[in-house]
């Protein structure tokens, strides 16, 4: 797993590239947090364009990143899911509080 | 009538994270023969990978021991495709409230509770069972689209 960041005018840019499964999700947890912190953001965006495998293990840590983000008033929205990553957001309802936005960096 | 057995495949690997990805893609390998769709194989690599990781953070506790074993049983009855996945943890209690969406046992971490949710919408059939002398037993079941149906069907 690969966590890149580019910051253009508020907005931090994301994205996956790798696989997020059990194997990954705690250094990718670690990651985001850590650039989420750092980049002073007023939206960050995650793109998963680049992320070749996701499963529900993966929908633990975005909604992680979300609750420490909210507390913070910074919202996250997703961009570029797979169909598979697609159909596990919209079984969790994760689009609820994590939008879809069209877009890539 | 029962369908005619084409190939069978069984491998064990230790309760560890690292053999996620390993699990997923051998199963997705052994039903090459199928000239499966991309989502096909997305949809049961997925499946695989919830039922695995089951038995890695919840069966197996997170140990990451070699002692550990996971059994992967695949069964191809022409365009059927059967899994057994299999181990000796610690077995669930409730299986009915197990498979409930968003149902996790694991009170401080950032688990989602869907991985049972997910492998039922990703195959076509999955029951979970209790293993012989302890542990849990998940089958699964994905009929694959016929080589006929792909070509008409597009």
């Amino acid at each position: 797993m690969e966590v890149l960041t580019k910051m253009h005018r508020n907005i931090l840019y994301i994205s996956l590239n790798g696989e997020l499964d059990e194997k990954t999700a705690e250094y990718t947890r670690l990651a985001l947090e850590k650039c989420m912190l750092q980049a002073n953001a007023g939206q960050i965006v995650i793109d998963l364009a680049n992320l070749s495998f996701m499963d529900s293990t993966g929908i633990g840590v975005l909604i992680g990143r979300y609750k420490k983000m909210k507390d913070r008033g910074i919202p996250i929205f997703i961009s570029n899911p797979s169909v598979q990553a697609e159909r596990i957001f919209n079984m969790t309802g994760l689009y609820k509080i994590m939008p879809k936005i069209k877009g890539a960096i | 009538m029962n369908k005619k057995i084409i190939n069978t495949m069984s491998m064990t690997i230790p309760a560890k994270s690292e053999n996620e990805s390993f699990a997923r893609a051998a199963v997705a390998a052994f039903c090459s023969s199928l000239d499966p769709t991309v989502d096909e194989i997305s949809d049961l690599k997925t499946a695989v990978s919830e039922a695995v990781t089951n038995c890695v953070v919840h069966a197996y506790q997170k140990r990451q021991s070699n002692d550990d074993i996971i059994t992967i049983a695949c069964e191809l009855a022409e365009d059927m495709l059967t899994v057994k996945i299999s181990d000796h943890g610690v077995g669930i209690p409730d299986i009915k409230q197990a498979m409930q969406p968003f149902y996790t046992t694991v009170k401080d971490g950032e688990r989602s509770g869907m991985g049972f949710t997910v492998m039922q919408s990703f195959m076509d059939k999955i029951s979970v069972n209790n293993n012989e002398g302890g542990g849990t037993v998940v089958t699964m079941q994905k009929n694959f689209t016929k080589e006929a149906e792909k070509v008409s069907g597009e």
